[in-house]
Parts: C-alpha cells; structure tokens; sequence
C-alpha cells in the first residue's frame, strides 16, 4: 500500500471552522451562564447551542463533498499554528480530513446535532441549561478535535477534552454525590488508560521523532523500520506489539473493554443525551477510531492485534450476559454499548479495520436512538428508569415505540437494517482471519450477537409491549415527548434502517461502498479462499452466514418475546434454576466488588497510612514541624544568655577578647 | 635608676585598663562602672600618647584629643541616662535595672 504522504494534501483554511464553531458556542452559552445565570434566555441558548452543531455538520458535508471530487488517496488539511517545537521535533494544531476523519466527523456532528436538538426537549427544565449546552458544545469542539488531528499529540488533546467534558456531563447533577462520585470514577479510569496512551505516545516519539500520522505511516513504510518494529524488542516484547498494546490501553480505557469497561454503566448517572452522545455514539468510539486510524502500526503486530480481537470478542460476550439480567433501562442499555464496542475492537483485531468502522458508524445510529427512545421513556415517565415499572408504552409512547423497533431490529441484525449489515460483516471477517483463531472468535462473536437479542428482545418488550406495571399516581402522566425529541428519534429510525446500504455486501449484490471510501486510509481485508463445510465458494458460505445468524437471531427474540411477553413466570423458573449464574450476572460478576477489594481499598489504605500519615503528615510535614522545633528550642535554650544584666553581657565581651588574644598569642 | 621605656608606659596602661575591666565587671554601682570605663578610656589614651612619643608619630596625639572629645560627649550622654535611670527607679545600682531581657 501506498504511503499517505504521497498522496496530495488540499490546504482548506475554512477546515478549521468545523471544531472552532462549537468551541465558540461553548465560550458563549459558558461565559453567558457565568454572567447571566438562569436569566440567559433559552431560545438563545438553543440557537447558539444546536446552531454551531448544525453549522459543524454543514461545513462537514461541504468538505465531504469536496474530497468526493477528489482523487481517492487525496484529503483536506488545515494548520492553524505550530503547537510544540523542541529540536528535530514538532507537532502542529493541524487539522487533517482524510476519508476516515470525514466519516468521523459527519458521524459526530450530525448524530451529536440530533442529540442536541433533542437536548433541547429533555433538559428544557433544568435549571442549569445553559451550563448543559456549553459543555455539551465543548464536547463536540473535543471530540472534532480528537478525530480531525493530523498528528497523536493533538489527538491526545481531543482525547482528554472528551475525557473532561464526559466527568463534567456524568457528574451534570452534581448536587447528587452518586452522581459526582461517578463521574469521579470515569474520570479516575480513563487515566489509567491514558497512562498507557502516554506511554506510547513517547514510545512512538522515542522511536519515530515524529507524531504526525502521515509521516509515521511514512516512516512505518521502510523497509528497514518494518524489520526494526518486528525484531528489536522493549521490556521483552517486540516494539511494534510495545507500541500497539501501550495504545490499545488507552483504547481500553476511553472505550470501556475488559478490565477497564466498569466506568461506562456507571457513567448512567448523566443526562440521558449525555448517555446517547458521548457514552454511546462518539466519544467511547474514539479508542476504535485510534486503531483504525494507526492501522498501518498495528498491522506491524500480529500480536497486538490478536489481543485486541480477544479482548474485543470477550468483552462482547461478556458485558452481553450482564445485560440479560439488569432491571435499569439505561445499564442495559450501558452494557449493551460496552459489548458493541467489543465488536468494533473484535473487527479491528481480525484487521477488519473499514468493518470496524462501520459498525462505529451503524451503532452510532441506532445505540443513539436507543439511548434517545429510553430518554424519551423515562422523560415521559417522569424519570422512571426501572423496567420492572414500566409495560405497554407502546399505547403512550407511540413514536417512541416504533422508532425504537427498529433500533431492536438493527441491534440484533435483523436484515436489512443497519446492524445486520455491520455485525455480519464483522463475524465473517473474524472467520477469514489469518490468525488461526479466527473461527473460535468468529463462534464468540456469534454468541454475543444472540445475546444482544436476548436482552435488547427483553428490554423492549419489558418497556413497550408488555402489560402495564406503572405506579398508578405516575401512569396518567405518562405521554409522548415534545417534537424536538421525536424529531430526531425519527431520523436516527432512518439512519438505522436505511444506514445498512452505505455498505450493502458484494455477496447480496450490494457494492460495499463504505469498505471502498476507506480504502485508501485502511486497507482491506485479506479476501481468503474460504473452504468450510465442504463448501468451496467464499461468497457462498458468507452467504450462509447471514442466512444462519439472522435466522438464529429472530429465533431468539421471537423466544424471548414469546416468554416475556406470555410466560414471564418462566424467567423466574430460570433465574432460580440458574441461580449461581443468574445471581453473578445479576451483580455483574461482583467485578466493582473485586476492584474495590482488589484495588480501591489498597489504594485508599496506601494513600491514607503510607501517603498521607507516614509520608506527608510524617516526613514531609515532620521536617517542616521539626525544623521549626529545632529553631524554637534553639531559641528557647539561648535567650537565658540575654538576663537582663549589663554586666553579664560585658562579661561575654571580656571572655571574648581574652580568646581572640589567647588565639594570637598562641599561634 | 632605672630607664623608663615604652614598656613601662604599657604595662601601666594595661594594669589601668584591667583595673577598669574588672571595676565594669564587678561594680554594681551604675557611678562606678561608669567611672571605671573612663579608666579604661584613658588607659588607651595612655597608649596611644606612649606610642606617639616613642614612635615620633604625632598621629597618636591627634588621636587622644579625638578620644578625649568622644569622651566627653559620652559623659554626657551617660550621666543624663544614669540621672534618668534615678529619677524613674530611685536606685543607680545595676542588678535593679533589668528589666530588657526575654
């Protein structure tokens, strides 16, 4: 494959305007609650707010369809300034929109501009409005960042931005200390995560001189760079796989896989939109959009990349089976995302990088309208949040109701919908892997599949079309949402429906135009002779795939409907015959009770006995007190030399002189 | 009879000027250490005229007059202290005037 950086960079100066609207709709909506307060009048604020989004998405279409007249390997940059410049070394502000950042892009501000624009329905309430939309612009402002940099010191910038605005938004109601303390927690996690990103950041800087990703794709391609990425190794593994695992452990971090996925259910505690935009749809895909965008050093890998697949599949399959047991709509919800991210990371390690992609793409749609339609819920409901309580919204909640459905049919990947398209094509490029491991994460990945249709098939007939459980006081309320909420809801319907065809496959007849828009940031898959089966022909058993997953999946959700609906006594009758199992996924495995034994309680034992009462209020502050003691009893012992008597002083004189004359005398 | 030198002149100085040391030390009569450190003084001044003379230096002489006037003012100064220690505490005797100390 040819190297980036010989393909042509269009220097586009209104780039820039992209991230910097939303950064000005922050400074406004942010700097006008610091004045004003609650007296900054909300039409205003959703002007500015959803405005910039909007104009965000404008000027994105716009350069999208700059780089379509473009030749494939071409992209757009912009550099605002030179940021850091220490020697051979330099990182600019720049802005780089390749076919990869455009796609990014598109997807954040024109899915974050429909979770705006519902913002304005869900939050109209609140207070602190104005405070809401201005970090929620800053978010947008980092998270453009984040996938518009032309180098990884920017990119970390963006990526810290996300990681601030996600604690600021998780903790929005922080008069809540549950809330405050979760936020807390997303905050504390990343950082783990982010000491890896660090690490190989300054790996890639030690090795490279240079962050900028068209000259490490440059450097990446020589020959003997290649034999030193494979061969020379670093605390005992080989530096490409060095590099990559230190990277993927921020991508752990920020996009909640195993161990580190604990902070995304907890991260609930935020606005529901807040849920839908940053812990859904963009900001905990950044750490898919990082292997995708370095895809060139990880193919360097193997390892690496077996890695990522393995904790992708398992965390899929994993965080699925928490999900089959949770009574809060939006920790179902949570999980779910936790185990559709597992997809993109199993996509990503089977190198399946455009597969990936698009399903980052396709989930951004319909986890957004899931996250959205749950909103709607619970704002209908007056903040009802437990499905236990909920039953037969359908009636209520009409446009909720079905847009929803559709969400449900493309999570499970009912064809033809969105999510058909992207988790197939996931599965089948697990199973062409080169890697020999390929089937086993292929029959993983294919599990976690019908787990999404178990608990996605349970909650939705739990919240809609089961018979009413509502508090009698709260079901008269119930209604459906205003239009800026349902707006959105309906055109993310759409996209979920309809978003499949962007990269309908070969093997139905379709042209997979998503895969060949990538092509030239990502290279394909390797496009094995299959033989499985006794069946020769590739298209063929990709073909039977979709025919057995889609087959398996309406299975289980007819199941699973069929007993929610009719024979919820039998769930009762599982859960006891299961009891073990049913009670570790109930707890989530005890998973926050093993770190907080495992890890917090030392933590806070270390910080507390060793940090604060040895080492600070002991040494630190015991050299300080002590100092000041020596000074004081120093003192105390030699003002008895000052009696008050002038002769005692004279006397001291006299002694002395006799000793200055001794000394000459004596020498 | 014996020759009198410039270590006699010293030597007389030097027993003037213990004898002062040892009055200042020991005295608690504020009159009398007073006193005692005018012996002193001129137990140097005595030195000074000694070297002078034996030297050919008139620089010790100009130095004794200097001294002298310094003395003088000091006298002042130190009498009016002692008048206004009087005046406030009725005593001039040293042990009773402690009152600077820690």
């Amino acid at each position: 494959m040819e190297p980036a950086g010989l393909h042509n960079l269009h220097l586009i100066p209104w780039l820039g305007w992209i991230p910097l609207l939303p950064l000005l709709g922050f400074l406004f909506n942010g700097l006008g609650w610091i004045v004003l307060r609650e007296r900054l009048s909300r039409p205003v604020v959703n002007l500015v707010a959803v405005g910039v989004v909007f104009g965000s998405f404008a000027l994105s279409l716009n350069a999208f369809l700059c780089l379509l007249n473009l030749p494939p390997g071409d992209s757009l940059g912009f550099t605002a300034f030179s940021w850091i410049k220490a020697g051979d070394f330099t990182a600019n502000f720049g802005l780089l929109f390749d076919r990869l950042s455009c796609v990014m892009c598109l997807v954040v501000t024109g899915v974050g501009g429909l979770i705006h624009l519902y913002s304005v329905g869900y939050m109209g309430r609140d207070p602190a409005y104005a405070r809401y939309f201005s970090y929620l612009n800053l978010f947008t402002f980092a998270m453009l960042t984040l996938v518009m940099a032309d180098n990884l010191a920017l990119m970390f910038v963006g990526w810290e931005g996300v990681g601030l605005c996600s604690y600021l938004l998780i903790g929005f109601w922080y008069e809540d200390p549950e809330k405050a303390s979760a936020g807390k927690k997303a905050f504390i996690v990343n950082r783990i995560g982010d000491f890896g990103f660090l690490i190989g950041i300054f790996t890639i800087v030690w090795l490279m001189g240079t962050v900028d990703f068209n000259r490490m794709q440059a450097w990446v391609a020589n020959v003997d760079h290649r034999f030193l990425l494979q061969h020379q190794t670093l605390l005992g593994i080989g530096l490409a796989t060095f590099i990559c695992l230190a990277l993927f452990v921020g991508a752990i971090g920020k996009s909640a896989q195993i161990p580190l996925y604990v902070w995304l259910p907890d991260a609930m505690a935020g606005p529901t939109p807040v849920s839908a935009l940053i812990h859904a749809a963009t900001m905990v895909t950044a750490g898919v959009y990082m292997i995708g965008r370095l895809n060139f050093l990880y193919l360097q890998s193997e390892t690496a990349l077996i890695v990522v697949s393995l904790v992708g599949v398992g965390t899929a399959l994993y965080s699925a089976t928490i999900g089959f047991t949770q009574n809060d709509i939006k920790k179902v919800l949570a999980y779910s995302t936790v185990s559709q991210l597992g997809f993109m990371f199993t996509a990503m390690g089977v190198a399946a990088f455009s597969a990936g992609i698009f399903h980052l793409v396709t989930h951004a749609f319909f986890k957004a309208l899931l996250f959205l339609g749950a909103g709607s819920v619970i704002h209908g409901l007056s903040g009802e949040q437990d499905l236990r309580r909920m039953g037969g919204l359908r009636q209520k909640l009409p446009i909720t109701c079905w847009t929803m459905v559709m969400a449900w049919l493309a999570i499970c990947g009912i064809i033809p919908f969105a999510g058909f398209v992207s988790k197939d094509e996931i599965l089948w490029r697990a199973l062409n892997a080169t890697s020999g491991l390929g089937k086993l994460i292929c029959i993983i990945g294919f599990l976690a599949a019908l787990g999404t249709a178990v608990y996605m098939t349970r909650l939705m007939v739990l919240a809609f079309f089961s018979e009413s459980r509502m508090d009698h006081e709260k079901e008269p309320h119930a209604h459906e949402s205003p239009w800026t909420m349902w707006v959105p809801l309906a055109l993310l319907a759409v996209l979920s429906v309809f978003g499949g065809f962007l990269n309908w496959p070969v093997s139905l007849g379709g042209g997979a135009y998503f895969e060949h828009w990538l092509e030239p940031v990502m290279p394909a898959p390797p496009e094995a002779g299959m033989s499985i089966l006794g069946v020769e022909s590739t298209q063929g058993v990709e073909m039977g795939l979709m025919v057995f997953s889609v087959l398996m999946a309406a299975l289980v959700m007819a199941v699973v409907y069929w007993i929610y609906a009719k024979r919820r006594e039998v769930t009762d009758q599982v859960a006891e015959k299961l009891g073990p199992l049913y009670r570790a996924s109930f707890n989530k495995y005890w998973v926050d009770e093993i770190y907080d034994a495992l890890i917090v309680e030392p933590c806070k034992w270390i910080s507390y006995f060793i940090l604060f009462r040895l080492a600070d209020a002991g040494i630190v502050d015991g050299l300080a007190n002590g100092l000041a003691g020596l000074t004081r009893a120093a003192g105390m012992g030699l003002r008895r030399f000052q009696s008050g008597r002038v002769q005692n002083y004279a006397f001291s004189f006299v002694i002395g002189v006799l000793a200055i004359l001794l000394y000459f005398w004596l020498r | 009879m014996m020759h009198v030198g410039l270590n006699h002149f010293l030597f007389l100085a030097a027993a003037l000027f213990s004898i002062g040391v040892i009055g200042v030390l020991t005295r608690r009569n504020a009159l009398v250490i007073f006193m005692c450190i005018e012996l002193m003084i001129n137990a140097a001044n005595l030195a000074f005229i000694a070297f002078s003379y034996y030297l050919a230096d008139i620089t010790g002489q100009g130095f004794v007059f200097m001294s002298m006037v310094v003395a003088a003012s000091e006298v002042a100064v130190g009498l009016a202290i002692i008048l206004a220690l009087f005046r406030n505490k009725e005593s001039v005797n040293v042990d009773d005037i402690r009152i600077m100390k820690w």
